[in-house]
């Protein structure tokens, strides 16, 4: 983890063992949301966006930092965290087993990569949570990395990033303990806000349940990549609940913007420089 | 009070029905009254036996009761006169949230709760405690304005989750749980949260913050309700009474966990057998909780609250030399 790739197509190579998510390998490669054929080598120079449609599709925590961060600055924290298995968590297959998977999957220890580096040289705390690995899902490490995280970034008065990805929320392997790292995050994120600490909250797809019921929606300044799934209730369980369909672009970036939640609707070409602009402003 | 028996109660269900049949009988004879008496005590030690090894799937059932006491039957029981306060002044009254100005004896304080509803109309009206956000909103507001005239909170939680649904995603659901605990980490007046029924999530934890958390023996606190869980993980939700077990949410795996301070002792065959006696317990630890947090300056209530969520949490740091940088 501290060999931070630089450039998007050497990110790629490492990431070519994944199979459930990211870009497929080969020459072409199939838009999960216009289910066009494009050119994957195109599709990388755009920092995986979608040349047809425009769709934002999945990048890694180590694709991100690179992406966002000044190159060859980013320097990683607490990497030494890893998960164990407090319920003694069983379905299909243990958690034990899943983590292990997981992280051969990945390449990650768990869910969330935190650090420092510097954004247009500014130096800013920047923490990660990575949609591939159980979902993005939040259990103890990912609560104690991140309220380290805002902890140092409170110590050391630097503004703090945190670009979220998560389909699974609390992570129900780890029962409550997962649920109160929301309480444990947020309470960070208050004292942080108390020592007038700047925040900005990225939220990308998707961002969901107890991550978005936490620390993703306490940004002093919260920006969304474009379509985006951003919300609290799964939407097949309010479809179970309501029984009507829902509506177009619910639980999207565009329909958080209507309704007041986020700040801005960014393009993840447009990421870094906004974030740098957000920083200017606040002073900090 | 009729009693709805539990499939698992069947054998208390039977004594029961076999003693109402005796006591009814108009003549009393020696051999009667000794009959009635063995009678008592096989009832008392059945019902001991069954609430002491009730499963996780059964302690779920014993949550929802539909006889259980609800924060509106606490606020009648426990406090000596309770002034609601209604609206979020944004949007409306979500009557899944209850709150306002009580009294613990001489104590003044701030109390509120999840409310179910007893009867259909209410339960409807009260999305079954599913809060939506201007019911978080509204609890907020108000807990801002007893932090700032010096009145403690106390919270009861009792809500299968928050309410998942359309105008709930529209009015900022997950934002309004995010902020609630954000303020009540650093709210400046004591807090106390009982979990009285369930414990749904991000819906209970939204009221969850505070300076002791104490659980009823018979409730629970989860990550995810059990049929949610069943749902993700066995695509069907027959297979809750195993996810029950699998998520560990009783209050005894909770004080394991070092996530509640307390488990409050309910009375012979849970609460819904006796409101008044569950009433008195109740009252007595937030009485005793409430002296000794009174007596705590405010920076240090804050620190040591700080301090008690800070340290939630199992995961193991491994000794750098063991880390290797994977490729």
């Amino acid at each position: 983890m501290d060999q931070t790739p630089t450039t998007t197509s050497e990110i790629n190579t490492n990431n070519s063992t994944r199979k459930k998510r990211g870009v497929p390998e080969g020459t072409w490669i199939q838009c999960p949301s216009c289910k066009k054929t494009v050119f994957r080598k195109e599709v990388e120079k755009r920092l995986n966006v979608c040349t047809e449609c425009g769709f934002h599709l999945y990048v890694s925590a180590k694709q991100r930092i690179s992406q966002v961060l000044d190159e060859g600055t980013f320097e990683e924290w607490d990497a030494d965290l890893v998960s164990v298995d407090p319920l003694g968590f069983s379905d299909s297959r243990s958690y034990k087993e899943r983590l292990v998977a997981e992280q051969k999957k990945t390449g990650l220890k768990d869910a969330v990569v935190t650090g420092s580096g510097m954004i247009r040289a500014r130096r800013v705390a920047i923490g990660v949570t990575d949609s591939g690995f159980i979902m993005g899902s939040m259990g103890s490490v990912v609560g104690e990395k991140l309220t380290r995280l805002v902890e140092k970034a409170t110590e050391r008065n630097l503004p703090l990033i945190i670009i979220s990805g998560s389909g699974g929320g609390a992570r129900m392997h780890e029962g409550i303990l997962s649920l109160m790292q929301m309480a444990k995050v947020s309470a960070a994120l208050a004292k942080f806000h108390e020592a007038n600490g700047l925040f900005i909250s990225v939220l990308t797809n998707p961002t969901m349940g107890g991550v978005a019921a936490s620390f993703a929606s306490l940004g002093d300044v919260i920006l969304a990549e474009p379509r985006a799934l951003i919300g609290f209730a799964g939407p097949r369980t309010i479809k179970a609940t309501i029984r009507i369909e829902l509506p177009d672009e619910f639980q999207t970036s565009e329909f958080l913007l209507k309704h007041g939640f986020i700040d801005r609707i960014v393009h993840r070409e447009r990421l870094k420089s906004e974030i740098a602009t957000v920083i200017d402003y606040c002073g900090k | 009070m009729t009693m709805d028996y539990l499939s698992f109660e069947q054998p208390i269900a039977d004594l029961q029905s076999e003693l109402d049949a005796l006591t009814k009988a108009e003549v009393t004879t020696p051999e009667l009254a000794e009959q009635i008496r063995q009678l008592r005590q096989k009832l008392t030690q059945t019902t001991r036996e069954i609430y002491d090894n009730l499963t996780p799937w059964q302690i779920v059932q014993v949550a929802r009761h539909k006889n259980r006491p609800y924060t509106t039957d606490y606020l009648a029981m426990v406090f000596r006169e309770f002034v609601e306060l209604h609206g979020d002044r944004k949007f409306g009254d979500d009557r899944a949230l209850r709150v306002g100005f009580a009294r613990l004896d001489e104590q003044k304080v701030l109390v509120l709760g999840h409310q179910k509803g007893r009867d259909f109309k209410e339960r409807s009206q009260n999305f079954f405690g599913c809060a939506h956000p201007e019911g978080y909103r509204k609890v907020m507001a108000k807990m801002k304005l007893a932090a700032k005239f010096g009145l403690p909170i106390i919270t009861f939680i009792d809500t299968p989750g928050a309410y998942p649904g359309i105008g709930a995603e529209e009015r900022g659901q997950a934002q309004v749980i995010a902020e609630n605990m954000f303020e009540m980490s650093r709210l400046p007046t004591p807090i106390i949260c009982v979990v009285i029924g369930e414990g749904g999530s991000g819906g209970a934890l939204g009221i969850g913050v505070g300076d002791r958390v104490a659980m009823l023996q018979y409730s629970y606190y989860s990550v995810i309700s059990p049929e949610g869980c069943a749902g993700i993980l066995w695509k069907s939700h027959e297979y809750a009474p195993k996810a029950a077990d699998c998520l560990k949410f009783t209050s005894k795996d909770l004080k394991g966990f070092g996530i509640v301070d307390d488990v409050i002792e309910e009375p012979l065959g849970g609460a819904h057998r006796d409101h008044q006696h569950m009433a008195a317990t109740l009252r007595s630890y937030l009485k005793k909780n409430l002296k000794e947090l009174l007596t705590v300056p405010v920076a240090t209530l804050l620190e040591r609250r700080y301090e008690k969520f800070r340290r939630m949490g199992q995961f193991l740091e491994l000794p750098a030399a063991q880390t290797t940088a994977p490729t």
